[in-house]
C-alpha cells in the first residue's frame, strides 16, 4: 500500500514538474505576437487594457467597500 | 389512345421531376445532417439554466412586449458565431491557441486562465439550475449531479466526436419542448404577433427596463461560445469549404434559441404577467408558480430547465478542456480513448465533478456565485470579442477569408454595442443601485 502511494507521489511530482516545464516552453513558443501589429491593432489593444485596469478598480473598489 | 399515351408521358415526367427533385433534397438534408452540429449545440445550450431564467423574468415582467427585441438578437448571434467558423475552419486551431500565437503570451494566459473561471463558474451555475429543476419532481440534488456527471462521462468516453456531437443534438431538440408548452397555455395570438411586429418600451424606458434589456444581450453572447464553437469546428474537422455550411448551422441555430427564448416568454407571459406575478427570480421558481395555473406547462419548464442546464454543462466543460490542450499540446480530441488523451479528459471530469461538489455543500454561496460569473464574464468576453475582430482582419491568417468592409461594419457595431450593454450588465450586478 505504501509502495503505491510512493508511485502515485512520484507519478504527480512528475506531472507537475512536466507541466510547469511546459508553461515556460509555452512562454518561450509565445513570446512575440505573429499579428501584424499596424495602428488599429496598438489602437484596440491598449483600449482593451485601460478597459480592463478600470473593471479591475471597480471590481477592487467594490470590494473594499464590502469589506468595511 | 394517342391522348392517353401523352398523358402517361406527361405524369411519368412529372413524377420522375418529382423524385429528382426528391431525392437532391434529401441529399441535401443528409449532407446537413453530416455538417450540422457545432452552430447549432453552441446556440442552443446558450439558452442555459441563467438563460432560461432571463427569458422566463422577461415574459413575467412584460408579457410579450419584448419579443420584437429577441427576434434582433438573431443577428447578433449570428454575426458574432460565424465569425468563430470561418476562423477554426481557415486556421485549423481553437480559439484559444490563435490568441496565444496573435497576440503573445501575455493576452493568452489571461484569457485562458479567465476562461477557466468563468467555465467553471457557470457550470456551478448550470449544476444550481439543474439540480432545482428536478427537486420540482422530489429528486435530491445529490442524485442529479452522480446522474449528470455520469452520463456526461459516456457521452465522452466513447472515443468519437460523430456520436457525442449527435447526442447534444439530441438534446437540443429536447430543448424545443417549450413549443408545446406554449400551446397548453393558450397564449393570445394577437399580442405575440404585436410584441413581435411593433417596437415598444412597456412602461417608458426605464432603468428595470434597460437591466432587462442587457440580461438578454447578456445571456446571448457568452465568451464560452467562441471558444467552443472554434474548437469544436476543428475538432469536427471542418475545411475552407465546409464555411458555407457551417454559417448555415449558425444561422438554423441562432434562430432556434431566439424561438425557444420566444415560447418560454410566451408561456410565462400568458400566465404569470397576465395574473400579475411579475417578480421571477429564478426559472424553478417560475416552473413551481405555472404548476399552480397549469400542471404541464410548469413540468414543461421545470424539463426544459434541466435539459437546459445540462446542454450548458456539456458545452461549457468542453470549451476549457479543449483550450488548454491546443495550448499545453496535451491531446485533446473527443476522438481520442481516454488513454490517447488522459490531461483532456482528467481537465473536462475535474471541473465537471468540482462544480457539481460545490452545489452539495450546505449554505454554499450559490448567489454570490451567479454574482461572479457575470462579472468575470465581463472581463473576458470583450478581450475574446476584440481578438475575434482583429484575427478577423488579419490577411496573413484568414487569407481570401477575412472581413470584408461591409462585415466588418456589422460586427464592430454588434461587438462594439455588447460590449458597452454587457460590460453595464456586470457593473449592474456589482452595483444593482445604479439601474434599479
Amino acid at each position: 500500500m505504501l509502495k503505491k502511494i510512493d508511485v502515485i507521489k512520484e507519478q504527480l511530482k512528475k506531472a507537475y514538474e512536466d507541466n510547469f516545464e511546459k508553461i515556460i516552453e509555452i512562454n518561450e513558443r509565445y513570446s512575440h505576437p505573429k499579428i501584424e501589429m499596424s495602428r488599429a491593432v496598438k489602437i484596440s489593444l491598449l483600449a482593451l487594457r485601460f478597459y480592463l485596469i478600470i473593471l479591475v478598480g471597480l471590481l477592487v473598489y467594490k470590494f473594499i467597500t464590502l469589506l468595511k | 389512345m394517342r391522348v392517353i399515351q401523352i398523358q402517361e408521358i406527361i405524369t411519368m415526367k412529372i413524377f420522375s421531376k418529382l423524385y429528382y427533385e426528391y431525392r437532391r433534397i434529401w441529399k441535401i438534408i443528409v449532407l446537413y445532417l453530416i455538417i450540422s452540429g457545432p452552430g447549432i449545440v453552441v446556440m442552443v445550450a446558450d439558452n442555459d439554466a441563467g438563460g432560461i431564467t432571463t427569458y422566463a423574468a422577461t415574459g413575467a415582467k412584460y408579457g410579450y412586449n419584448l419579443i420584437w427585441f429577441l427576434l434582433l438578437l438573431i443577428p447578433v448571434a449570428y454575426f458574432v458565431q460565424e465569425m468563430t467558423v470561418r476562423l477554426g475552419a481557415v486556421t485549423k486551431r481553437g480559439h484559444a491557441e490563435a490568441i496565444f500565437e496573435s497576440f503573445g503570451s501575455f493576452w493568452g494566459w489571461f484569457s485562458l486562465i479567465d476562461l477557466m473561471l468563468v467555465d467553471w463558474l457557470t457550470l456551478v451555475t448550470e449544476f444550481i439550475g439543474m439540480s432545482a429543476a428536478l427537486s420540482i419532481f422530489g429528486v435530491p440534488p445529490i442524485v442529479t449531479i452522480v446522474a449528470v456527471c455520469v452520463l456526461m462521462g459516456i457521452m465522452v468516453l466513447n472515443g468519437r466526436y460523430w456520436t457525442w456531437e449527435k447526442i447534444s443534438l439530441l438534446f437540443c431538440a429536447l430543448n424545443l419542448i417549450y413549443i408545446p408548452g406554449a400551446f397548453l397555455v393558450h397564449p393570445q395570438v394577437s399580442g405575440i404577433i404585436h410584441g413581435a411586429l411593433i417596437p415598444n418600451f412597456p412602461g417608458g424606458f426605464n432603468n428595470q427596463l434597460f437591466f432587462f434589456l442587457m440580461a438578454n444581450i447578456g445571456t446571448t453572447i457568452a465568451p464560452w461560445m467562441l471558444f467552443f464553437q472554434q474548437s469544436a469546428v476543428v475538432d469536427k474537422g471542418m475545411k475552407e469549404k465546409d464555411i458555407p455550411w457551417g454559417k448555415f448551422d449558425t444561422m438554423v441555430g441562432s434562430i432556434l434559441t431566439v424561438v425557444v427564448a420566444i415560447f418560454i416568454v410566451i408561456v410565462t407571459g400568458a400566465i404569470l404577467n397576465a395574473n400579475n406575478i411579475t417578480d421571477i427570480e429564478s426559472a424553478a421558481q417560475a416552473s413551481q408558480v405555472l404548476m399552480h395555473f397549469n400542471k404541464y406547462a410548469g413540468m414543461f419548464l421545470a424539463i426544459g430547465l434541466f435539459n437546459a442546464g445540462l446542454l450548458g454543462a456539456i458545452c461549457i466543460s468542453l470549451a476549457s478542456s479543449w483550450a488548454f490542450g491546443e495550448i499545453f499540446g496535451w491531446a485533446h480530441s473527443l476522438n481520442n480513448k481516454i488513454k490517447e488523451a488522459p490531461w483532456f479528459y482528467a481537465n473536462y471530469f475535474f471541473t465537471l465533478i468540482t462544480a457539481g461538489l460545490v452545489v452539495l455543500i450546505p449554505h454554499a454561496p450559490l448567489v454570490l456565485i451567479t454574482l461572479f460569473v457575470q462579472v468575470i464574464a465581463v472581463t473576458l468576453l470583450p478581450a475574446a470579442l476584440v481578438f475575434l475582430l482583429l484575427l478577423l482582419n488579419d490577411k496573413k491568417t484568414m487569407g481570401e477569408y477575412k472581413n470584408g468592409l461591409l462585415q466588418n461594419i456589422i460586427g464592430t457595431s454588434i461587438v462594439v454595442v455588447i460590449i458597452i450593454l454587457s460590460t453595464l450588465y456586470g457593473i449592474s450586478t456589482v452595483f444593482p443601485s445604479l439601474f434599479k
